[in-house]
């Protein structure tokens, strides 16, 4: 029998990959968009390979958000399980200098993901089934100096998929906010971080297959950070504002 | 970061890198002025450390063809064997040539020309590999094999990354019928037992022993002697049979905290050896075993290096030449016995013929062992270094993290041509690791 075919949107990402792997080892045919697909071509012969699974490769670019209609009707079959795992850091003193460059990061955390899943949401709704997956960050759970542009981006992207599982909740459709904290990967290589804090791209991506399959709301990942972020979501701004974390 | 091999000791600080491609790869051999190439971290000791630049390989790590004709499988170096295994078994292939963890990457194996449980018979990793593109000095990429460039892969296999940067790989896979071994224990009461029994099951494809390496007089060099053959769809009861590649995934332990440093006393490790003797006394008729339990034991516990403690591990792992064997193996067992700092894990393995410039088997014996890193220990593997250079016998770098430099070269003539190869094709100043300091390679 075959599985039901998996998108994943930023595939370039480490936490991408993990994530095409661990559904491709599980079976499923995988979407891998990107920009600059074509550089995803090795990855592909890697996954097919490794796995026996079909694997396509799709050009996509999160900010261009007018093509995405096109995009999701060009793909080869409309997938179960759609992931989105774009995102951008950048650097928040740039950020702070830079307004173009914030505006950037705003876009691509929450303009861009949110489209894109706006347009898979209408498709699944209509078919009455599917999972969307987005992995947005605790970093959006509360504002901090050191990244509140991404901060804030993801706070959005998260307040929008929680609307959107609300709206589709009785439509069949499964909406899975994923908030990593630290995950050791290309966007915190260099960064000096706590190992016990610390996620490896492919325990996110197990974490991920296996809420999808129980159907969960929101995972916090690892889970500690569910209780990390209750504690910090819940310092009295008047304390907050003086902190240093 | 704090940096070490699987044995915790020596921690150093180092620089890593985590290249995600070859040309990110090629940027950095061109820039770090000397390097290290760094597989899994399995290596005990500091093999896999260069305190300015240690460049991390398990993201280039790509399977990139496969012909289910010849078995012939082509991936980039940090590949992990559990990856093949996990990928290929399923579909009737198993390494030719493995260690005893399955975590480590294509690149540390061939780099170490790593040997197994059938390395009388089919000899080091080097025999399975067809061909490998390695990048040197200058970023260009070379592609050797036993027939072209033929001293470059020679100097590669068991170079310990001091030749270049291994970045992929060409290796031949066995076909198996299914993913168990039919496995038969012979129980040795002294070494001179163990030993024939070796000898006797020349033709077994694996073959290794575990030694308890406590006893005394009669009873030295006591074994359990395991032997190991894939197992057939026939040799399969009806219902392993109707699934030849299932077997049950065990749940992983893992070991969280360090084990304070007492608990591995030689008392402990007494009990443990009388129990795992007795343990094994009563199975000594051939059963069926999966392939996990078979060649990985140790991998079921994840982290199990922190029962060592927090100061870390050392092993010792020599390899003696055939007509020495007996007399070399007596004197190390009697030594230890001696000092009674007990080993956990001990194993002696009969190895076969081994060709290449500078890998560590040889046609003869080896026997491998663990310590907790105290004062005492190291005087005593000092006292086993002189026993080993006496009889002929050497050592095997990737379990090494305080050899001497003279050590090594008492005990292995091709130190001094490695070096000298290294010197003329200008690696030695670029490709540099802790080890290949402390040891003047
Ligand atoms: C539990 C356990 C059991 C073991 N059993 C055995 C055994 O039965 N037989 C055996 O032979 N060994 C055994 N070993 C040792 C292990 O197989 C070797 O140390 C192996 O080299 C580890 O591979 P790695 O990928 O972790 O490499 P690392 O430990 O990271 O590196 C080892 C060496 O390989 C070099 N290297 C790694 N990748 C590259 C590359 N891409 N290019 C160039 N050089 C590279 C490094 O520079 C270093 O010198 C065992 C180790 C453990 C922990
Ligand atoms: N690493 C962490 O600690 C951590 C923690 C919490 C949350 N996250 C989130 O996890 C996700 C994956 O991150 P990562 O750590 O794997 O980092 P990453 O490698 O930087 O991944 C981000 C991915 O998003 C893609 N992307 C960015 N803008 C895009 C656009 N306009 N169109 C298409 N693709 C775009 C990037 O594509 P290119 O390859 O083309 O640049 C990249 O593949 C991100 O959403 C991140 O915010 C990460």
């Amino acid at each position: 029998m075959i599985k039901p075919p998996v998108l994943i949107l930023g595939a370039r990402s480490d936490i991408g990959k993990a994530v095409a792997h661990k559904f491709a080892s599980l079976g499923h045919p995988v979407q891998l968009a990107a920009r600059n697909a074509s550089t995803l071509e090795a990855d592909k012969t890697d996954m097919e390979l490794r796995h026996g699974v079909s694997v396509t490769l799709h050009e996509f670019e999160a900010l261009a958000t007018e093509t995405h209609d096109a995009f999701v009707a060009a793909l080869p079959q409309l997938p179960e399980v759609a992931v989105c795992v774009v995102g951008l850091m950048g650097q928040q003193a740039e950020n702070e200098r830079d307004i173009q460059a914030a505006c950037r990061v705003m876009r691509s955390n929450y303009e861009g993901p949110a489209s894109i899943l706006a347009v898979l949401a209408n498709s699944f709704e209509a078919r009455g089934s599917g999972t969307l997956v987005g992995i947005s960050s605790v970093a959006g759970d509360r504002g901090r100096a050191t990244n509140y542009v991404y901060g804030s981006a993801k706070a959005g992207f998260t307040a929008f998929l929680s609307g959107l599982r609300n709206r589709l909740a009785k439509r069949g459709v499964h909406v899975l906010t994923v908030l990593p904290g630290f995950v050791s990967t290309q966007m915190t290589e260099g960064m000096d971080l706590p190992a016990k804090l610390t996620a490896e791209p492919g325990e996110v991506a197990d974490a991920i297959a296996r809420a999808v399959a129980g159907r969960k709301d929101v995972v916090y990942f690892r889970p500690i950070w569910r209780l990390i972020m209750l504690i910090i979501r819940n310092i009295p701004e008047r304390v907050f504002k003086r902190l240093k974390i | 970061m704090k940096l070490s091999g699987w044995g915790r000791y020596p921690v150093l600080e180092a620089r890593t890198h985590r290249p995600r491609s070859v040309d990110a790869l090629r940027n950095l051999v061109l820039s770090e002025p000397n390097l290290i190439a760094r597989g899994n971290g399995r290596a005990y000791g500091d093999s896999a450390i260069n305190t300015s630049a240690t460049i991390e390989t398990r993201h280039i790590n790509r399977m990139i063809a496969f012909d289910p004709a010849s078995g012939q499988l082509v991936a980039e170096a940090g590949v992990l064997l559990g990856d093949i295994i996990a990928a290929f078994l399923p579909r009737g292939w198993f390494p030719m040539v493995t260690p005893g963890t399955k975590f480590v990457t294509l690149g540390g194996a061939i780099a170490a020309d790593v040997h197994g449980k059938n390395h009388h018979k089919d000899g080091s990793f080097r025999s399975c590999v067809d061909w490998i593109d390695v990048m040197g000095p200058d970023g260009g990429i070379r592609r050797c094999s036993p027939q072209d460039d033929a001293a470059m892969f020679d100097h590669t296999l068991g170079g310990m990354g001091l030749t270049g940067v291994i970045l992929r790989a060409a290796i031949r896979l066995r076909s198996v019928e299914t993913a168990w071994i039919r496995q038969t224990t012979i129980l040795a009461p002294n070494l001179k037992a163990a030993m024939a029994a070796f000898e006797a099951t020349q033709d077994a494809t694996y073959s290794v022993a575990w030694i308890d390496c406590l006893g005394t007089r009669g009873n030295l060099g006591r074994c359990l002697v395991m032997l190991g053959e894939h197992a057939t769809h026939r040799d399969l009861p009806t219902g392993k049979a109707q699934a030849p590649f299932q077997t049950k995934t065990k749940r992983k332990l893992s070991v969280p905290i360090d084990f304070p440093a007492f608990a591995l006393n030689s008392l402990t490790v007494r009990a443990f050896n009388a129990l795992y003797y007795w343990a094994g006394a009563r199975k000594t008729a051939e059963h069926l075993v999966d392939w996990d339990s078979y060649f990985y034991p140790l991998d079921a516990i994840l982290g199990w290096n922190r029962i060592y403690g927090r100061k870390g591990f050392v092993q010792f792992q020599c390899a003696l030449p055939l007509d020495q064997s007996e007399a070399g193996l007596t004197a190390l067992l009697a030594e230890i016995a001696k000092a009674g700092s007990g080993s956990f894990l001990a194993v002696l393995k009969r190895f076969g013929k081994q060709d290449s410039a500078f890998s560590f088997p040889m046609d003869g014996y080896t026997l491998a062992l663990d310590f907790t890193v105290t004062r005492k220990t190291l005087a005593l593997l000092e006292q086993l270094d002189q026993i080993t250079i006496e009889h002929g016998g050497r050592f095997y770098l990737a379990k090494d993290s305080r050899m001497r430099a003279e050590t090594l070269r008492a005990s292995d003539t091709r130190a001094a041509d490695f070096r000298a190869h290294r010197d003329s094709h200008g690696y030695t100043s670029r490709f540099r690791s802790a080890q290949s300091e402390r040891l003047a390679l």
